[in-house]
C-alpha cells in the first residue's frame, strides 16, 4: 500500500462509502436536536439518548432477533428521555444547559447500570440491520455503491433531510416551532401554545437521538459498549450550529465532519507519511475552520435557551 | 462531572425501585484481619481488555488467598477522568487499604502527588515502570506486562495465516501499552515474512467503537485478511472481521476475547497479572511498601497465549506460536522492538 493507491477509484468509493455510514448517527442526533433548538430548546443530554437508545435497541434486537423491535423500543425510550427533558425545561424552566448534562448523566449511567445487570459482558449480535442494495440504483457505477449498498438506519438518516425541511418550512407546524423559538410572546398572542410546541419538539428530538444511539448498536457496529457513543451527541448539537439550524446546513456539516473522518483513516491505511496524530485531528480543525470562515452567516434562534413565561 | 453525580441518579432510581434498604452487612468476626486492596480502573471490569485482566487477577487472587474473609477488594471502574481518579485514590487511601492500586499510567502523575501523604500505605501503578522511588516516594509499586512478546508471537501467526500477504492493526493512541504490543507484532510479522505489508490505523480514542470498525473495514477493503488491534474500542474491530464470515481472522490481546467471535478468532495474549499481585502483596506483608517495578512475562506465567482450540485453521499457526514462545522464553528470540 503507498499513497498513490489513495487517489485509485476503489479507494475513493471506500472513503465516500464510509464517510455515508459514519455520518447517519449526527444525521439523527442533530436533526433532531434541530427542531428542539428552533423551538427555543438547547438540550445537550443527547449524549445520554443516544446512550440509551443504543442500549435499548442491542438488547431488544439480542433478545428477539428483530432490529425493527429493537429500534421500535430504542424510540419508545428516546421519547420518555425526551419528554422528562421537556418537564425540566419547558414546565420547570430549568437552566437548559444544566438540567441538559444532567440528562446525559442519567443516561450514561443507566445505560451503564442496565448493561451490567442485563448483559454483563460485550457481545457481539449478526441480527442487526444489514447492508440492503437497493434495487436497479446499486448497479449504477461507482455512485450505486456508494449511496446504494447502506443499511436501513443509513437511508432513513438521510431521508429525514429533506422530511425536515419540508416539516419545518412549508408546514403550519414548522411556522409555529419556528415562531415559538424566535418569539413565543408573539406566537402566544396569536393562539400558539408555546408548551405543546416545545414539549413535541424536544420529545421528538429524544425519539431522533435514541435514533441516532439505535444506527450505532444495531446497524453500523452490531455491539453495545459502555459510553459507546464516545461524545458523538455532543459533536451532534455542535453540528446544529454549525449547521445554521437549517436541516441541509446539518447535513452539510454532518458529511464534512465524517467524510474526513473516514479520510484520514484511510490515510493512515495508505501511509500518508504524516503522523497519526495530525491525520486524528483533521475532522476538527477543518471543522473548526468552516466554521470560523462562515461565522456570523447565521444567527441563533432569538428564544434558545430562554424558558417562556407568559406576562 | 464528577464519578458520584454520575451514579447518583441511577442509584436513587434503584433505591426508590428497592423501596427499603438492605440493612448493613454484619462483618463476620474473625481473628486475623483481611488484606484489603482498592483499584481505580479507567473503563469497565468487563471491557474484555485492559481493565478486565485487573479485575479477573484481583477475583483469582481472591480464591488463592482463602476468599473475602482473607482477601478483600473494592473497585472503581470507568474513570476515564484523571481527576475523578485521583479523588478516588485518596479517599481509599485515607480509608486505610492496605494496596491502592491506580491501573493506568495516566494516573502516575496524581500518585506521585498523593502517595507521599499516606506513608502507610502502598500503591502501585500501571503499565509503567516508573517507581518514584528516585524522587524519595518509597511507597509506590510499578507493574507493567511485556506485551511485545505476545505480539510478537500473534504477529508469527498472524504471518502464517494471511493469504493476502497484508494484515492490519487497529491501534488507540501511538504509545505505551498499546505501542509496545505493536511494535511487538510488527516484528514477528517481519521477522516471519518479510513480504508482508503490515496497515496501521490509530484511531486517536480507547472508546470510540465506531472509528475502530471503519479502520477494520478500510483494513479489509484494502485487502488486509488478518486484524489485530489493542483498547477497549476494538469490539467495534471485532465486529467488522466477524461480519466478514470466516474470510479475515482476528488475534486478541489483553483478555480472551474468543467468545465475541467464535469463528475468526485465531488466540489471545493475556494478561494475568496475578503474578505481581501475588510479588507485591508478599512484600507488603513483610514490610516493603514500594519502590521496585515488576513485569509479566511468557517466563513468569504473567504473559500466556490462549488459542482457540475450536478455530478451523488454528493448526497452520499454532506449532509455529508454540516455537516461538519456547524461543522468547529460553531466549533464542528477541521480541524486543
Amino acid at each position: 500500500m503507498d499513497t498513490s493507491q489513495l487517489l485509485s477509484a476503489t479507494v475513493l468509493v471506500g472513503i465516500l462509502t464510509a464517510g455515508i455510514r459514519l455520518a447517519s448517527p449526527y444525521l439523527f442526533a442533530a436533526i433532531g436536536e434541530m427542531f428542539g433548538q428552533r423551538s427555543g430548546v438547547l438540550n445537550l443530554g443527547v449524549e445520554g439518548q443516544m446512550l440509551m437508545g443504543a442500549f435499548t435497541a442491542f438488547y431488544v434486537t439480542l433478545r428477539t432477533g428483530n432490529p425493527w423491535l429493537g429500534l421500535l423500543a430504542a424510540m419508545a425510550v428516546g421519547a420518555l428521555m425526551g419528554l422528562a427533558m421537556a418537564v425540566v425545561s419547558v414546565t420547570w424552566r430549568a437552566v437548559q444547559g444544566i438540567s441538559g448534562i444532567g440528562f446525559y448523566i442519567v443516561g450514561m449511567g443507566l445505560s451503564e447500570l442496565l448493561f451490567k445487570t442485563l448483559l454483563g459482558e460485550v457481545k457481539v449480535i449478526n441480527t442487526g440491520f444489514n447492508a440492503v442494495n437497493i434495487p436497479l440504483l446499486s448497479q449504477i457505477p461507482v455512485l450505486g455503491e456508494i449511496f446504494f449498498r447502506q443499511n436501513v438506519m443509513t437511508y432513513l438518516a438521510f431521508t429525514l433531510v429533506p422530511v425536515a425541511w419540508f416539516v419545518l418550512y412549508k408546514t403550519p407546524l414548522g411556522l409555529k416551532i419556528r415562531a415559538v423559538g424566535e418569539n413565543p410572546h408573539a406566537a402566544d398572542t396569536l393562539g400558539v401554545n408555546v408548551a405543546h410546541i416545545r414539549y413535541l419538539t424536544v420529545t421528538m428530538g429524544g425519539v431522533f437521538s435514541a435514533m441516532a444511539g439505535a444506527a450505532l448498536s444495531v446497524a453500523n457496529l452490531n455491539v453495545f459498549q459502555e459510553n459507546m457513543t464516545a461524545g458523538m451527541g455532543f459533536i451532534a448539537v455542535a453540528l446544529v450550529y454549525f449547521g445554521g439550524w437549517r436541516p441541509f446546513g446539518v447535513l452539510f456539516g454532518a458529511l464534512l465532519f465524517s467524510m474526513v473522518m473516514a479520510l484520514q483513516i484511510f490515510m493512515q491505511v495508505y501511509r500518508v507519511p504524516v503522523p497519526s496524530e495530525f491525520l486524528i485531528m483533521m475532522p476538527y480543525v477543518l471543522t473548526m475552520i468552516v466554521l470560523v470562515l462562515t461565522v456570523g452567516r447565521v444567527r441563533a434562534p432569538a428564544a434558545l435557551t430562554k424558558p417562556f413565561v407568559r406576562e | 462531572m464528577s464519578r458520584f453525580m454520575k451514579w447518583l441518579m441511577p442509584v436513587a432510581l434503584l433505591a426508590l425501585l428497592l423501596g427499603a434498604c438492605t440493612g448493613g452487612q454484619q462483618k463476620p468476626a474473625e481473628s486475623s484481619k483481611p488484606f484489603r486492596v482498592a483499584v481505580v480502573m479507567p473503563s469497565s471490569i468487563s471491557d474484555l481488555a485492559f481493565s478486565q485482566s485487573m479485575y479477573d487477577a484481583l477475583v483469582g487472587i481472591q480464591q488463592e488467598m482463602g476468599g473475602p474473609e482473607k482477601f478483600e477488594f473494592v473497585y472503581s471502574e470507568n474513570m476515564f477522568k484523571v481527576d475523578d481518579a485521583a479523588a478516588a485514590i485518596r479517599d481509599y487511601a485515607s480509608q486505610g487499604y492496605d494496596l491502592v492500586i491506580a491501573h493506568g499510567s495516566q494516573y502516575g502523575t496524581s500518585l506521585r502527588e498523593i502517595a507521599p501523604n499516606f506513608p502507610n500505605t502502598a500503591f502501585a501503578h500501571g503499565t509503567t515502570n516508573r517507581t518514584f522511588v528516585d524522587e524519595g516516594v518509597k511507597n509506590v509499586y510499578a507493574y507493567e506486562a511485556a506485551s511485545n512478546e505476545g505480539g510478537y508471537v500473534n504477529g508469527v501467526m498472524a504471518a502464517k495465516l494471511t493469504k493476502s500477504k497484508i494484515v492490519g492493526i487497529v491501534g488507540p493512541i501511538d504509545v505505551g501499552d498499546a505501542k509496545l504490543y505493536i511494535e511487538g507484532f510488527e516484528k514477528g510479522v517481519r521477522e516471519t515474512d518479510p513480504s508482508i505489508q503490515i496497515l496501521k490505523v490509530f484511531t486517536g480514542s480507547f472508546g470510540d467503537v465506531a472509528l475502530a470498525r471503519e479502520a477494520a473495514d478500510a483494513h479489509i477493503a484494502a485487502g488486509a485478511d488478518v486484524l489485530i488491534g489493542t483498547g477497549q474500542m476494538v469490539v467495534g474491530a471485532i465486529a467488522a472481521v466477524d461480519e466478514q464470515g470466516g474470510k479475515v481472522l482476528w488475534i486478541g490481546t489483553q483478555a480472551n476475547q474468543t467468545k465475541l467471535a467464535p469463528k475468526v478468532i485465531v488466540a489471545n495474549q493475556v494478561y494475568d497479572w496475578k503474578v505481581v499481585l501475588r510479588d507485591i502483596i508478599a512484600k507488603i506483608k513483610k514490610g516493603q511498601l514500594g519502590g521496585e517495578a515488576l513485569l509479566i512475562t511468557l517466563k513468569n506465567g504473567g504473559l500466556r497465549m490462549e488459542f482457540n482450540e475450536n478455530f478451523s485453521r488454528l493448526g497452520e499457526a499454532k506449532p509455529a506460536a508454540e516455537a516461538a514462545i519456547q524461543g522468547i522464553i529460553n531466549g533464542t528470540i528477541n521480541a524486543v522492538p
